[in-house]
């Protein structure tokens, strides 16, 4: 898993492929990297999580959206391993495979370690430490990390300066490499991103999961952080994010799969899956708060059905 | 100017004693603990106990030196997994709550009057008894040697041979840590001191540095107390909580998440410490506050110190307050 | 602490006038000498008895004989009573030695064998020492093995001839011991859950482990004995004891935690400061009051049995009191304004002051409830215990701790439910532990409960976190 898996990569023909699919909740793709099986996760007497059955497209950037309180980074924590799902009580217990690997309550570590890398809604920079030891904290192969390999330098001089190498590469990518010796606590809110993606990026991960990456950042350098996505999945790195800009969510996802009280309800094209009854009530239902007030988010066709729907609401209250 | 110099002289003393390297290594462990990977232990005396005991009794049963050395290890290893499992992975004031209630016990029961054929109960067990193999091994020849104008058997109990071992252990395990500190390992300790869930996120395990770390820094407790025995005898009341708040203060005045610090802040407050009684005993008369009652008063001192530290200085003297984590 | 001060509003007022009453009563205490070991001694954690009955040749009760007590840094000197009984409670375990006064002794009469013994004693353990007499003196002997020791004598042993065999067989004396020991359980249970609770609501509220939460304990203990010697009734002393803990609470949050909040210390810090605290303020009680047993109700306790229990009146009292002030507190948790404000704090701050609660308010009143409590459980603590001393706390905190996290931190059901446990199963462990090492017991129930249900047997999982 050193290195990234250099899947054929060609956004047309992968549109292609996925256009081809029934758009509904569950559907199986043609070649899947992550696929989750009854995923629930309870908090007390509430369901935050149930999620049947949910494959990931290799290759493709794929959004996770819905309204506030769907359960969209619970259902990231259960798969990253930050949480753990409930035993189905009757139910199944919950699995998931990712490139080949099945899991099952699976610890965060070693779901890293498989080539799931994940940032966070709240970036985790290491604030008190420099931007290039937060690069070198996120390669995966160095053996110093080993406490005895560690004491003896000779073992492990060689890859530092291979990670050092490649992190000042990434760095330069990401327009940080002047802040290369910077504590990293001195960064701004979308530099912080910038860190956290680029350390991700530090151990070649197959499948990189973003919660909220635009969440906070300057919009000057929102334009950049798509670009690098987009990049990512350029070398065929394979992106899951969760997201509330529905611009980002159009502009840059093959595919988009919508949550809503813990539930899948819809999967589909970009394009398409907006329109969906579904997906417009679970909106309306949430009282279709910033996600959708922001004019620019809402394409001309999702309004109408929005406005037929609200029509359709009123003719049956006047009934 | 009797007293200055007599005064002069005691420092050194202080400074150069086993006791006071002792203390060095039992700190550099705690900050080990503390400093780098951000663990509360408050039962650091319990660590020295753990080792010292298991190094004398040991001994005391004819098992040979180096064997005895590594029975110790293991012992301190197993006395920080079995505080560690079960709270590592949970908010920090666990590990502290477990660890001073341990280290209570622990010096409870080596006290117990039914254990004394082992642990020699509270009077503990003399040196002489347990130092004969060590003694051994001294290369120095018979006699006594002056130096710096201290004067001190070659080997025997109180001697130069205790001295160069303890000072030896020090500048080892200053390496040692120093090693540790700058390897790809320490990096991750001190991200998992910063953001546990950034590192697991990254694919190292916490748990299991933590467990390292408290083990590492739990051996080297050991080592102190194991040191600490060496001069005159091992006994659970010098190993007790008032030990564990002096290496606090000691690991937080020099400077917590630096190499240099436990040695600085060792010497430092020892001879402070001496400074202040001798000074307090030579002009403060005995009706006033007799010597019990200046013992008490340093502790009031120590512990308002400790407070003023952690609240206005949490870096000690040597640390970057940049670099300086106190997370739970 | 001059007359500047006075122009501060009412309640710094009133801190600083209790603290002056308490300097004030320092200071008459230094030249008060402490009443001298009482005839009667219970052995418990801080205390330890050793005893004896001194009869003539011909059986008759041997009366104001004069004994003298050394060792382990100890010095006393104690009568025998109308019954024979002599008797020095000492505060450390150690070897002692006791020796008769021969010149006290009744006319004719002769120390069978050596005029002295030497004892070996732990906390919470009787030991006797004999010294038969004999009217013929010339029947000096050999020394005999005169050490008996018996664990947790209940107050009322009977008066036994001369101490036989130690209770050896198990059999017959296991259960009386258990009912026994379990009753001393729920005694210190209660008054565990009343010091705990404090220690828990503060933690939910702010998140601090504060490990001066022990002292608090001593604290309330220290000021019942000195108000005690001032006023000398008991209830009163109560009253007082409450009202300046509650003062001391409420002072403590304002000079001491509020503005560390306020600088933003991190948790782990405040828990550091906590701790030197702690040291801070037990120094000062040994400064103060030295390392001796202060007994707040100088009386010697009088027994009640109880369905085969026997116990002190005072601890049925204390028990009693104690079981009013925890249910009141968990009802009071449940259904006034002030609890259901604190549980929303605990639960979440951030919502709690959105929606108006007035946070700071809310973290000083459970300050000050917390140790008033603390210092009522402190003050019961050294009247079930017959007395207190400047580390009595110290003895409790890891007990205290191991009952709120065994209930779940935060939560005050919890705290009382996990305090009984620990009571209950830590004086039961005393049947086989010996000592003090019965708080092993209470750590390995907090390993097992943290490896097992971190988040105690009431609290929810987020917490721990």
């Amino acid at each position: 898993m050193s290195s990234a898996p250099g899947y054929p990569y060609d956004r047309e023909l992968l549109r292609q492929n996925l256009k081809t699919l029934d758009q509904v909740p569950g559907v199986s793709k043609p070649d899947p990297i992550l696929t989750a099986d009854n995923v629930v996760r309870r908090f007390g007497g509430m369901t935050a999580v149930d999620v049947d059955h949910l494959e990931v497209q290799r290759g493709a950037i794929t959004a996770l959206i819905g309204p506030n309180g769907a359960g969209k980074t619970t259902f990231f924590n259960l798969v990253t391993g930050f949480d753990r799902p409930n035993g189905g009580s009757g139910s199944p217990a919950a699995s998931w495979s990712f490139n080949g690997q099945t899991f099952n309550r699976p610890s965060a570590t070693k779901v890293a370690r498989s080539g799931m890398i994940r940032t966070f809604q709240l970036t985790k920079a290491l604030t008190k430490m420099t931007v290039l030891e937060n690069m070198l904290i996120g390669a995966a192969n160095q053996p110093g990390e080993n406490l005895f390999v560690g004491l003896v330098k000779p073992l492990w001089a060689k890859r530092e300066r291979e990670n050092i190498e490649r992190a000042e590469e990434l760095l330069k990518r990401f327009k940080l490499d002047a802040k290369r010796d910077d504590m990293a606590g001195g960064l701004s809110g979308g530099q912080k991103k910038l860190l956290e993606m680029a350390r991700a990026l530090m151990s070649n991960p197959s499948m990189i999961m973003l919660d909220e990456p635009m969440a906070g950042v300057n919009p000057a350098l929102t334009q950049s952080l798509l670009a690098h996505i987009e990049q990512l999945r350029g070398e065929g790195t394979t992106v899951l994010f969760v997201e509330h800009d529905m611009h980002m969510v159009r502009h840059i996802s093959d595919w988009v799969v919508v949550m809503a009280q813990g539930r899948i309800i819809a999967e589909g094209l970009p394009e398409d899956v907006m329109t969906s009854p579904a997906v417009v009530d679970a909106y309306l239902g949430a009282h279709h708060d910033r996600d959708l007030g922001d004019d620019d988010v809402m394409n001309t066709a999702m309004i109408r059905t929005i406005e037929a729907a609200v029509e359709q609401e009123a003719k049956e209250e006047a009934e | 100017m009797d007293f200055w110099t007599d005064l002069l002289q005691a420092i050194l003393q202080t400074a150069l004693s086993p006791i006071t390297a002792a203390f060095v290594i039992a700190a550099i462990g705690l900050n080990i603990h503390f400093g780098f990977t951000g663990l509360m232990n408050i039962g650091q005396a319990g660590f020295m106990l753990v080792g010292g005991y298991g190094f004398v009794i040991s001994v005391m049963y004819g098992v040979p030196l180096f064997l005895a050395l590594l029975i110790s290890v293991l012992a301190s290893a197993a006395f920080a997994l079995l505080l560690g499992i079960p709270t590592v992975k949970l908010r920090g004031d666990y590990l502290a709550i477990v660890t001073i209630g341990a280290a209570e016990i622990l010096r409870m029961t080596a006290r117990l009057a039914n254990l004394t054929p082992f642990t020699g109960g509270p009077s503990g067990i003399q040196s002489p008894r347990f130092r004969e193999q060590l003694n051994a091994l001294s290369p120095l020849p018979e006699g006594r040697t002056s130096f710096l104008g201290l004067e001190y058997v070659n080997t025997g109990v109180d001697d130069w041979w205790t001295r160069i071992l303890a000072w030896g252990l020090v500048a080892i395990f200053l390496v040692f840590t120093w090693l540790l500190i700058r390897s790809p390992w320490g990096r991750v300790l001190k991200g998992i001191r910063e953001d546990e869930e950034a590192v697991r996120s990254l694919g190292k395990s916490p748990f299991s540095y933590k467990l390292q770390a408290l083990i590492i820094g739990g051996v080297m407790g050991g080592f102190g107390g194991i040191l600490m025995s060496l001069p005159a005898a091992i006994n659970p009341d010098g190993m007790g909580r008032a030990t564990t708040f002096n290496l606090w203060m000691i690991m937080l005045l020099g400077g917590a998440a630096t190499i240099l610090g436990p040695l600085l802040g060792s010497i430092l407050f020892f001879v402070l410490r001496l400074v202040i009684t001798s000074v307090a005993s030579e002009y403060i008369p005995g009706h006033v506050l007799s010597a019990q009652q200046a013992e008490i008063l340093a502790w009031i001192l120590i512990g308002l110190m400790l407070m003023l530290l952690v609240i206005f200085r949490p870096q000690g003297i040597l640390g970057n307050k940049k670099e300086l984590a106190f997370n739970v | 602490m001059n007359h500047v001060q006075m122009r501060r509003p009412a309640k710094r007022q009133v801190t600083l006038l209790a603290l002056f009453a308490l300097l004030a009563s320092l200071f008459a205490l230094t030249f008060q000498s402490l009443p001298a070991h009482a005839a009667d001694c219970v052995p418990d954690a801080q205390t330890g008895c050793i005893q004896g009955l001194i009869k003539t040749s011909d059986g008759e009760p041997a009366p104001d004989i004069e004994l003298a007590l050394t060792g382990s840094g100890a010095n006393g000197t104690a009568s025998t009573d109308a019954n024979g009984r002599w008797v020095f409670s000492v505060t450390r375990a150690g070897e002692y030695t006791v020796t008769i006064d021969q010149s006290t002794l009744p006319a004719g009469q002769y120390v069978k064998s050596a005029d002295s013994r030497t004892v070996q004693v732990a906390l919470f353990e009787s030991v006797s020492a004999l010294f038969p007499l004999t009217d013929d003196p010339t029947a000096v002997s050999e020394p005999e093995l005169a050490e008996e020791t018996q664990e947790t004598a209940p107050a009322d042993e009977e008066d036994s001839e001369t101490v036989t065999a130690p209770q050896t067989s198990a059999e017959s004396n296991f259960w009386p011991r258990f009912w026994q020991q379990g009753a001393s359980g729920i005694r210190i249970g209660l008054l565990l859950a009343l010091g705990a609770v404090g220690l828990s609501l503060v933690f939910g509220t702010t998140g601090l482990s504060n490990f001066a939460h022990a002292e608090m304990l001593s604290m309330g203990g220290i000021l019942a004995f000195l108000f005690m010697q001032l006023s000398g009734n008991i209830w009163l002393t109560g009253l007082i004891v409450i009202i300046l803990m509650a003062a001391a609470g409420w002072f403590q949050d304002a000079v001491l935690w509020r503005p560390l909040r306020r600088r933003q210390l991190s948790l782990m810090q405040m828990m550091i400061v906590s701790i030197g605290l702690s040291i801070v303020l037990q120094n000062i009680f040994q400064f103060f009051f030295g390392a001796s047993i202060l007994r707040i109700d100088p009386s010697s306790p009088k027994t009640v049995t109880l369905l085969g229990v026997t116990l002190t009146v005072q601890s049925y009292i204390a028990m009693g009191i104690s079981l009013v002030a925890i249910i009141a507190v968990a009802l009071a948790m449940k259904y006034t304004r002030f609890g259901r404000a604190t549980r929303a704090v605990a639960d979440n701050r951030a919502l709690a002051e959105a929606s108006g609660i007035d946070v700071d308010r809310v973290i000083r009143l459970v300050w000050t409830v917390g140790v008033a409590f603390a210092g009522l459980s402190g003050m019961l603590l050294g009247l079930v215990l017959n007395g207190i001393a400047w580390n009595t706390g110290w003895h409790y905190l890891l007990l205290l701790f191991a009952a709120v996290i065994l209930g779940g931190i935060g939560t005050t059901l919890g705290a009382i439910v996990g305090s009984m446990i620990i009571g209950i199963v830590v004086e039961m462990a005393n049947i086989w532990l010996p000592g003090d090492l019965k708080h092993a017991a209470a750590l390995f129930i907090l390993i097992v409960v943290l490896l097992v249900r971190p988040q105690g047997l009431f609290g929810r999982k987020e917490r721990i976190g």
